[in-house]
Parts: C-alpha cells; sequence; structure tokens
C-alpha cells in the first residue's frame, strides 16, 4: 500500500499545480478578507483563527475532486479493484497522500498568513496545532465525498455541497480550538473533540467511502 | 476455473444467462460476438467488479489479472515507473522480464505520455506480467497492435499457457493460439425480469 | 407471510392506493381543527400575545423535518440491508417533503422570532442546526438527481444518508458548544416543570398529528410516482435492448 501513496505523491509533484495552487489560493483568500471587513488590526486578529481555518478548509476543497477522477478516468481504479489490497486500503492511502500533498503545505503555510492578519503571538501554536489535528479529518470526509462523485461528469460542484456540510463539525471544533488559544482561554475541549473526529472519521469513513467505490464500479 | 448458469446484468438489464464453461491451467478461451453482446460485462463480473445476476464462479482467490479497454497507466510517470507501481501493488518482482516480453527496454525511461497509442497498449498489456495472477481476463487486447505487436503479445499469452497459467480473451482478431471459442451471442438474456432487479417485483 | 411481503412494488401499490386519499382526507381534517382551534379558541400568551399561534405551524413542522431524516435513514438502512426497492423510493420521495417542512420551520422562527428577539435570524444553536439540516437535505436530493443508474443512485444516497445522520447528529452537538442561544428550550416533554399549559398542547397535538398524517399521505403519494417511474425506467431499458417486456404491471 506504500507503493500506492508514495505513487500518488509522485504524481502530484510531477503534475505540478496541486499543492501549489492550493497554497496560492489559501493566500488569495486571506488576503481578500481584510480588504473585505477593513483593516482595523484589532477586529482582523479577532477574527484570524477562522479566517484561516475557512481558508484552509476551501484550499482543502480544491483538490478533493482529483483524488479518484483520474484514477477513475484512465482505469487505475478498477484494476486497483482488482488488485491484491482492500479497497479500504486504498482510500485510506488516498485520504493520506491528500492530507500530505494539499493540507499539509497549508498547515504549515498557515502561521506566515497569520502575520498578515495580525493574529495574538499566543495563537501561532494553537493555530497549526488546531490544524494539524483538524485537517485529516478534512481530507478523509472529502475523501468519502470525492468516492461518492467519483462517476459524475460534472461532479466538482455537487462534491462541494455533499462535503461541505460535513465539514461543520471539524470547523467548529478548529475554529474554537485556535481562538480559545490565541485568547488563552482554556481549549483542551475543543482540541479533545477535533481529535475525536480526525480519529473516528479515519476508523470508519474508509469502510464507507470503500464500499462506495464499488458500486460506482458497477 | 469453472463457471456454471452466469447471469450477467449492465445497468439493471440482463444481458447474459446461462453462461456456463470450465477452463483450466494452460488453456485459453476467446469470446467471441459482436459489440454489444456482453462480452465486457461476462469479464467484469468474472473479474468480481459487478456482482453476477445469478449462477456461480468457482475461481481460487486473487487470481484474476484483469486487461480492460483502459490500461491504467499515468501519464507522467516512465514506463518502467508505471509497471514498478503495479508490480509492487501485487508483491511481484518481474518488471525486467516484462519490459523484455513486449521489448518496452528501450522505452523505459520515458514518460508514458509520449508513447504512441500501441506502445501504451503494449506497456498495458506487459502490467498483466507484473500482477503473477494466473487468470488473465482481456477485453480486447490488440486493439490498436500493430502485426508485431500482435505477435508479440500472442508469444506473451503462450509463455503464459505453458507456465500453466490461463487466459479468457475477447477478441476479433487471430492471436495464432489454439484456443477454443465461447459464442456469447449463444447466451443472450431472453429478455426475463431480471433476478432480484425490480422488474421481477412486478411478477 | 412475513412483513416484508408489503415492501414488494405490486403489492405496495396494492395496499396504498386507498390509503392515500384516506391520510389526506385525515390529515387535512386534523391540521384545519388544530389551527382553527389553536388560533381561535386559546388564550393569547401574557408574556407573547398573539405571536405564540404561530407554534401551531412552527413546531409541527420544525418535528416533521427531523422524524423525515430519521425515517429516510431507516429507509436508507432497509434498502442497504434486504435491497427493497421500495423502501430507497420511499426515502428519496420523502426528501422533498423535509426540506419543505425545515423551509417551513426556520421561516415561520424567523416570523416568530422577529417581534420575540428583534431579529430574523440568530446564530443560535437551534436555528442554525436546522440550517445545516436544510443543507443536508440538499446535498441528498443533489445526489438523488446527479446519478442516472437507479440501483447506483440508491446505494450512493443511501450511504450518504448514514454518514450524514452521523455527521448531523455530531453537528448538533458542535453547534451547541459553539454557541449557548436564545431559542427556548423544548416545552413539550411530559415531565419538565416549565410545561406549556393544556390549553395550547392539546390543539398543537392535534396539529402535529395532522402534520404525520399529512406526511404519510405525500410520501406515499410520492413514493407511487417513483415505483410508475421506475416501471417506465425498465420497461424503456428492454425496448432498447428489443425485446418483449414479460410481466409489466
Amino acid at each position: 500500500m506504500s507503493a500506492l501513496l508514495l505513487r500518488d505523491l509522485k504524481l502530484a509533484v510531477r503534475a505540478g499545480g496541486g499543492f501549489g495552487l492550493g497554497l496560492a489560493f489559501f493566500l488569495i483568500v486571506t488576503v481578500l478578507v481584510p480588504f473585505g471587513v477593513g483593516p482595523d488590526s484589532g477586529l482582523l486578529a479577532r477574527i484570524a483563527p477562522g479566517i484561516l481555518w475557512v481558508g484552509a478548509l476551501l484550499a482543502c476543497l480544491l483538490s478533493l475532486d482529483r483524488i479518484f477522477q483520474l484514477d477513475w478516468e484512465d482505469g487505475s481504479l478498477e484494476l486497483l479493484a482488482t488488485a491484491p489490497i482492500p479497497m479500504e486500503g486504498v482510500v485510506l492511502m488516498k485520504a493520506l497522500a491528500h492530507w500530505l500533498s494539499s493540507a499539509l503545505p497549508l498547515v504549515l503555510a498557515a502561521p506566515v498568513l497569520g502575520v498578515l492578519l495580525n493574529l495574538p503571538t499566543a495563537g501561532y501554536g494553537w493555530l497549526m496545532l488546531s490544524l494539524a489535528l483538524g485537517t485529516p479529518a478534512l481530507s478523509m470526509i472529502g475523501t468519502f465525498g470525492a468516492a461518492l462523485t467519483v462517476g459524475l461528469k460534472r461532479g466538482g460542484l455537487l462534491l462541494s455541497l455533499l462535503v461541505l456540510p460535513l465539514y461543520v463539525p471539524t470547523l467548529i471544533f478548529g475554529t474554537e480550538a485556535a481562538r480559545r488559544g490565541a485568547e488563552g482561554l482554556a481549549n483542551a475541549t475543543p482540541l479533545l473533540m477535533l481529535a475525536g473526529i480526525t480519529a473516528g472519521v479515519t476508523a470508519l469513513l474508509p469502510f464507507a467511502a470503500a464500499a462506495v467505490i464499488r458500486v460506482n464500479l458497477r | 476455473m469453472r463457471v456454471e448458469d452466469l447471469g450477467c446484468q449492465r445497468g439493471g438489464v440482463p444481458v447474459l444467462e446461462g453462461v456456463s464453461f470450465t477452463l483450466a491451467a494452460g488453456e485459453a478461451l476467446a469470446l467471441r460476438g459482436p459489440n454489444g453482446s456482453g462480452k465486457t460485462t461476462l469479464l467484469r463480473t468474472i473479474a468480481g467488479l459487478q456482482p453476477p445476476a445469478g449462477g456461480r464462479i468457482e475461481l481460487a482467490e486473487d487470481s484474476v489479472a484483469y486487461g480492460a479497454h483502459a490500461d491504467g497507466l499515468k501519464a507522467t510517470l516512465t514506463v518502467a515507473e508505471n509497471l514498478a507501481f503495479w508490480a509492487a501493488i501485487h508483491a511481484c518482482d518481474k518488471v525486467s522480464e516484462a519490459l523484455e516480453a513486449f521489448e518496452l527496454r528501450p522505452l523505459a525511461t520515458r514518460p508514458a505520455q509520449k508513447l504512441s497509442a500501441g506502445q501504451k497498449r503494449r506497456l498495458g498489456l506487459a502490467r498483466l506480467l507484473v500482477t503473477g495472477r494466473p487468470l488473465w481476463l482481456l477485453d480486447e487486447p490488440t486493439v490498436s497492435l500493430d502485426a508485431d505487436s500482435v505477435g508479440l503479445f500472442g508469444r506473451a499469452v503462450r509463455a503464459h499457457l505453458s507456465a500453466g497459467g490461463a487466459a479468457l480473451i475477447a477478441t476479433h482478431t487471430d492471436l495464432g493460439l489454439e484456443a477454443r471459442v465461447l459464442d456469447v451471442t449463444a447466451f443472450a438474456a431472453t429478455g426475463g425480469p431480471a433476478p432480484g432487479g425490480f422488474a421481477e417485483a412486478f411478477a | 407471510m412475513s412483513i416484508w411481503e408489503y415492501a414488494n412494488p405490486r403489492r405496495f401499490m396494492g395496499w396504498s392506493a386507498p390509503l392515500v386519499p384516506l391520510f389526506s382526507a385525515l390529515a387535512a381534517l386534523l391540521i384545519a381543527l388544530g389551527l382553527v382551534w389553536g388560533f381561535f379558541f386559546t388564550p393569547e400568551d401574557y408574556r407573547m400575545g398573539s405571536t405564540v399561534k404561530i407554534i401551531y405551524i412552527h413546531v409541527p413542522s420544525a418535528m416533521m423535518a427531523i422524524n423525515i431524516w430519521v425515517m429516510m435513514l431507516v429507509a436508507s438502512l432497509i434498502w442497504l440491508v434486504r435491497r427493497h426497492h421500495v423502501s430507497a423510493l420511499a426515502a428519496k420521495a420523502a426528501a422533498p417533503i423535509g426540506v419543505v417542512m425545515t423551509l417551513i420551520a426556520l421561516i415561520t422562527g424567523a416570523i416568530w422570532g422577529q417581534p420575540m428577539w428583534g431579529t430574523w435570524w440568530a446564530w443560535d444553536p437551534r436555528l442554525t442546526s436546522f440550517l445545516i439540516l436544510f443543507l443536508f437535505y440538499l446535498g441528498y436530493m443533489a445526489l438523488w438527481a446527479a446519478i442516472e443508474d437507479p440501483d447506483t443512485a440508491a446505494d450512493l444516497t443511501g450511504m450518504l444518508c448514514l454518514v450524514g445522520s452521523v455527521f448531523a447528529v455530531l453537528s448538533r452537538y458542535a453547534v451547541n458548544f459553539w454557541n449557548q442561544g436564545l431559542h427556548q428550550g423544548a416545552t413539550l416533554s411530559l415531565d419538565a416543570e416549565e410545561n406549556i399549559s393544556d390549553v395550547f398542547w392539546l390543539p398543537l397535538l392535534v396539529c402535529m398529528a395532522g402534520f404525520g398524517v399529512l406526511f404519510a399521505a405525500l410520501v406515499l403519494l410520492r413514493t407511487r410516482t417513483e415505483i410508475r417511474l421506475r416501471r417506465l425506467h425498465v420497461l424503456e431499458a428492454r425496448d432498447r435492448t428489443g425485446r418483449k417486456g414479460s410481466g409489466e404491471g
């Protein structure tokens, strides 16, 4: 299964675009917000954790439809279905590859963008920790959504409609953890909930996504 | 491998019924029939990609290598990398044999997107060798191959058979194999309702 | 005879046919009774005045919005486990009713909230949860609409309903955590101290029963339509393959 992970990462690097685009999108969203709400640094500092979380979430969403679509088009997915590795493993590796290539760069870039939004000093560590704990859940949920829409011609928009409501709990606990951390409040509960969501979806959603892929291959 | 009274459906519509045949090690079976007669559906059903509508398929687990219309190649990976990936997935180390058998050695470091259609097809067929699976299910394997490449492919199939493998091939071309022929039109579904499908429930 | 026999499309068409007009009439009767009773024959609330009367629509529709999703979940599970087509089609038929109920609950809530809280909308946990539920309904319906093969669509939407239900419950807790809210607690439980008095409770109960029966009538009607559509689909598929259909009911 590590071969699949390595191949997907290699493809992401060679195709370029992949994480570069996501990062650029994250940057642009973050830059647009002060234009929209005004340059008041106090206001920006207050909303910075939320903006960065929403920005990272949307940037994550951008690359979801490529998780299975290319493998579907060139027949790899069918061949993987007849291969000796279980489809659940394929799904898990796909989600992991998506996280490493699309979400991890966002986690690492978030503090830089935090500077632009005047994020309080105390917030940087919490922001990165909350993103690091929460983005795997975003990748996993997104992989499930991508599995649902893989057979559709124009699944991209539908994918967003299906996945965004599923992102609500992760977003709430993620921003709460980051915001409370930035304001110096206790944030153990949202952090634990966030970790719980990530653990839960990683344990259960591969089964759902694999079942859905098998249906789509029929 | 043995297939008994197998029924196949496509999009909920029965296509084939009562398909029965056996295939022993070292044998090849050619599927014949016009377009849309259900050859692909039969191969996909045997490969386990879609559930049978009835009947039984006796088959050792993990014994099937499916060669579809699409080759499952990644455009940005080289020929050798594409093969190495599928070899790793199947935990099988025959990449260099596969390169030799389909004369892909000179192309090994070329990205798959720079190959011609026939070369891509050869690479797709070379993939079968690195699966290490005994039963090949091939859907129109010779599409876009020139005469020489068809010869290469015929040789590869013969080598596979003499090594104890088996092959089920849907094709219109003569591969120079001593293969029995199974005409799928003989099993065309007679229009009865799909077992377990929605239509049956009206009866 | 097993209870599952009733899920055979042919039998379903048989037993559901007389129930649709029966349930429709009953629903009209109950809702008319409940609304007239509630609007004209109950005292005005000492705090909320006449605006309180919107509960006779707001509460039943909100209740149905959730119940319909639960019904869809059960129907999806039955389809995924036992492969009864009627079950999948009933889930499909229920979704648009659910989305309308959710919308009614949201709109009547806004109309009620404006004089009470001084705002049409607040990011209160209950309101927010209903908004999220609304999005879930939309996604579910969009997925049904996007997939051509009906069995594939039933499988995929069933899985989405299953996963979505887990996330809907999770969202409810997350939203509660996120904002404590202004919405009054549910005042209909039997043991609550601040229960509303019987004067309001009885007509409300009639309205809730009316909405429930209305849903039953609508879902049966829509499921019958879906079954006819599926029959058409099967017949067309047979036509395309050039064979004679047999046993079309």
